[in-house]
C-alpha cells in the first residue's frame, strides 16, 4: 500500500501517456494532464506555504536563535496572503460592477499590487543582481587562466561581454576591412552562431537521451528513489 | 561598541542626515510618486424588475456618460444601479506640475502618499539586501525574512487565482465561479467531473503536512512523476533529440546562388558538425578516452568551454543589467539625481537653476 500502489500509479500513468501519444483519439490527453499538472503545482504552493508556517511557528514557539526573523517571515506571509486571496482594495471589473470579486487580484493600486511592486519585485531583483558580484568573484577564483580550457572559457566570456555592449564596437570598430570579422560584435555573433550552437546541440542531445533513459528506468520500475526510504 | 561598528554607525547617521536634508529642505524633495485620478462611473442598464431572476451575464454596465446620452436619469438611480469609484494611474511630476500651473485647485493629478511610502520602502529594502556585500547583518536578515514570507504567499495567491480558480473550481462548478470571481466564464462551460482526480490528488499531496500518514502524499507524487516521465520521454526524443540531429545535418560543401564554392559558409558548417560530433564523443563513456577517441573528446571539451564561456558571459551581463536597473531605481525614482525618461524635466531644470 505504501510503496507498491504509488509504484503502480507512476508506471500506469507513464505508459498511458506514452500510448496516448500514438492514438488520434487520445492525443489530447497530454494537454489535459498538463492542466492537472498545473493544478497540482498550484496546490504544491499551498504545501510550501503550510510548511513555511509550520517551520517558522515552531522556531518562534521554541524561542530558537533568530526567532524574531521568523516572526517577520510569518507576518509578511500572512499579510500578503490575506490581501491577495481576499482581493482587498480591488475594485470590481467595469463590465461587472455588481460583482465585488470580479476585479483582477493584482489590479494597479491594490494592496497586493503595492506589496508586489514595492516589496517583492525590488527584493527579488536585488537578490538576483547581487549574484553579479558573486558570479564574478567565484569565476575569478575558479577559472583563473591556468590552462588552455580556462583561457578558452574566459576569453569567450570576455568577447561576448565586449561584443554585446557598446564598448565592443567602440574599441574594435576601427579594424580594417580585411579583419573586420574580428570586430568584437561580429566575433561574438560568430561564436554564438557556430561554436555555441555546436556545444549546445550536443548538450541538448545528451539531455534528451538522459531524460529518456531516466524516464525508462522509472517506468520499468528500476529507479524507485522517488518512493523515499520506506521508513515511514 | 568596537571601532568598526562605530564607523558604520557614523556613516549611516551621516547618510541618513543627507537623505533627510535632501528630502525635506530641497525645493522638490525626492522619492515622491504622483498619480492621475480616473473616475469610474458605471450604470446598470437592465430593467430593475428582472434583476432577481436574470442571469448575471445579462446585466450590462455602461459609463454614466453613455447612460445620460440614452436618456437615463443617472442621479436618480440607487446604489445597486449606479456605482462610482476612483482608480489611480501612475503620473509624472512633469504632468502634475503642468496641471497645477493651469489650475492650482485641480484634483486630477495628485501626490500619492502610499506610493511614495512604497518608493522609500523599496529603496530601503534594496539597500538592506546590498548590505550583504559587506557582511551578513540584521538589515539583510530582515529583508530576507520579508522576501521569504512575501514570495511564498505571492505564488500561493497567483496559483489560486490563475490556476485553481479557473482550471479546478471552474471545471467542477462553473456556475459558482461565474457568479463569484469570473463573470466572463461561458455559460456553456460543462461540469467536468474528471477534475475530481486532481482535486483528490491535491488533497493527498497536502497530507504531507499531517504528523501521521505522510506516505499518502507519495501517490500524487508518483502520479506526477509517472506522467512527467511518459510525456517527457516522447517530447524530448521528438523535440530535442530528433530536431537537433535534423538541424545538424548540413552540407559541408556550400555553394552560393551562382554555383560558386562558398568557403566561409562551408567552414562554418564544418565547425558545426565537428563541434557536435566531438562533444558527443566526450559524452560517450563506453570507450576509454585514449588515442583518437581521447583527442576527439579533448576537442569536444574545447567546444564546450567556448559554450560555457558564452553562457557565463550572458549570465554576468544579465546580472549586471539587473543591478543597473536597481541602481537606476535608487538614483532615478528615489533620489531624483538622474532622469533618463524625462519624468521630471521641468523640476530638475528649475532645481539646477538653469532657467
Amino acid at each position: 500500500m505504501k510503496r507498491n500502489v504509488p509504484l503502480m500509479v507512476a508506471i500506469i500513468a507513464g505508459y498511458v501517456m506514452i500510448l496516448a501519444y500514438f492514438s488520434p483519439y487520445t492525443e489530447g490527453w497530454g494537454e489535459k494532464v498538463m492542466v492537472w499538472f498545473d493544478i497540482l503545482a498550484a496546490i504544491a504552493f499551498v504545501l510550501g506555504g503550510g510548511n513555511l508556517l509550520k517551520v517558522h511557528l515552531k522556531k518562534v514557539s521554541d524561542r530558537q536563535a533568530g526567532w524574531a526573523y521568523s516572526v517577520i517571515t510569518v507576518v509578511a506571509f500572512l499579510v500578503m496572503l490575506i490581501v491577495g486571496l481576499g482581493k482587498i482594495g480591488v475594485h470590481p471589473h467595469e463590465k461587472y460592477a455588481h460583482m465585488a470579486w470580479s476585479g483582477n487580484f493584482s489590479a494597479i493600486g491594490s494592496p497586493f499590487w503595492w506589496l508586489y511592486e514595492y516589496t517583492f519585485k525590488p527584493l527579488q531583483a536585488t537578490i538576483f543582481a547581487m549574484l553579479a558580484f558573486y558570479v564574478a568573484s567565484a569565476a575569478f577564483r575558479a577559472f583563473r587562466a591556468k590552462n588552455f580550457e580556462a583561457i578558452l572559457l574566459l576569453g569567450t566570456a570576455f568577447i561576448i561581454l565586449l561584443g554585446r555592449t557598446a564598448a565592443g564596437p567602440y574599441i574594435t570598430g576601427w579594424f580594417p576591412d580585411w579583419i573586420e570579422g574580428l570586430e568584437a560584435d561580429k566575433l561574438s555573433t560568430y561564436i554564438m552562431e557556430v561554436f555555441n550552437t555546436a556545444g549546445n546541440r550536443a548538450i541538448m542531445i545528451g539531455i534528451a537521451l538522459g531524460t529518456a533513459s531516466v524516464s525508462l528506468k522509472i517506468l520499468l520500475g528500476v529507479d524507485r528513489s522517488y518512493l523515499g526510504s520506506g521508513e515511514e | 561598541m568596537n571601532r568598526e561598528n562605530l564607523i558604520w554607525v557614523v556613516l549611516f547617521v551621516i547618510g541618513g542626515a543627507i537623505l533627510l536634508g535632501r528630502a525635506m529642505l530641497s525645493e522638490h524633495g525626492m522619492g515622491k510618486a504622483y498619480v492621475k485620478a480616473v473616475e469610474k462611473d458605471r450604470v446598470r442598464t437592465s430593467e430593475p424588475a428582472v434583476y432577481p431572476n436574470e442571469d448575471e451575464q445579462d446585466i450590462t454596465w455602461i459609463s454614466a456618460d453613455e447612460a445620460r446620452e440614452q436618456g437615463i436619469d443617472v442621479e436618480a438611480l440607487g446604489d445597486d444601479d449606479h456605482k462610482q469609484w476612483t482608480i489611480y494611474d501612475p503620473a509624472t511630476l512633469t504632468a502634475y506640475q503642468a496641471e497645477m500651473a493651469v489650475d492650482p485647485n485641480q484634483t486630477t493629478y495628485q501626490f500619492s502618499l502610499s506610493r511614495s511610502v512604497g518608493i522609500w520602502f523599496a529603496a530601503f529594502m534594496t539597500l538592506f539586501v546590498l548590505t550583504f556585500l559587506i557582511k551578513d547583518n540584521p538589515f539583510y536578515k530582515v529583508a530576507e525574512s520579508i522576501f521569504i514570507g512575501i514570495s511564498a504567499a505571492y505564488w500561493m495567491v497567483v496559483g489560486f487565482w490563475s490556476t485553481v480558480t479557473p482550471n479546478l473550481i471552474g471545471k467542477l462548478s462553473p456556475d459558482l465561479v461565474r457568479g463569484w470571481a469570473m463573470p466572463g466564464l461561458s455559460r456553456d462551460e460543462p461540469v467536468e467531473l474528471m477534475y475530481l482526480i486532481p482535486l483528490g490528488l491535491g488533497a493527498m499531496l497536502l497530507w504531507r503536512l499531517s504528523p501521521k500518514g505522510g506516505w499518502i502524499a507519495r501517490w500524487p507524487m508518483a502520479f506526477i512523476i509517472g506522467v512527467f516521465c511518459g510525456l517527457r520521454l516522447i517530447t524530448f526524443l521528438h523535440a530535442d533529440f530528433l530536431t537537433q540531429i535534423r538541424n545538424g545535418i548540413v552540407p559541408l560543401w556550400v555553394t552560393d546562388t551562382a554555383g560558386a564554392f562558398d568557403f566561409w559558409e562551408s567552414l562554418r558548417n564544418v565547425f558545426l558538425i565537428v563541434g557536435v560530433l566531438s562533444c558527443l564523443v566526450y559524452f560517450f563513456f563506453s570507450f576509454e578516452h585514449k588515442g583518437i577517441v581521447g583527442k576527439t573528446a579533448k576537442l569536444g571539451i574545447w567546444f564546450m568551454m567556448i559554450t560555457f564561456g558564452a553562457a557565463f558571459g550572458y549570465t554576468v551581463m544579465g546580472r549586471i543589467a539587473l543591478l543597473a536597473i536597481r541602481l537606476e531605481f535608487l538614483f532615478d525614482d528615489w533620489l531624483w539625481l538622474i532622469d533618463p525618461t524625462n519624468k521630471r524635466v521641468e523640476a530638475v531644470v528649475s532645481m539646477l537653476g538653469l532657467f
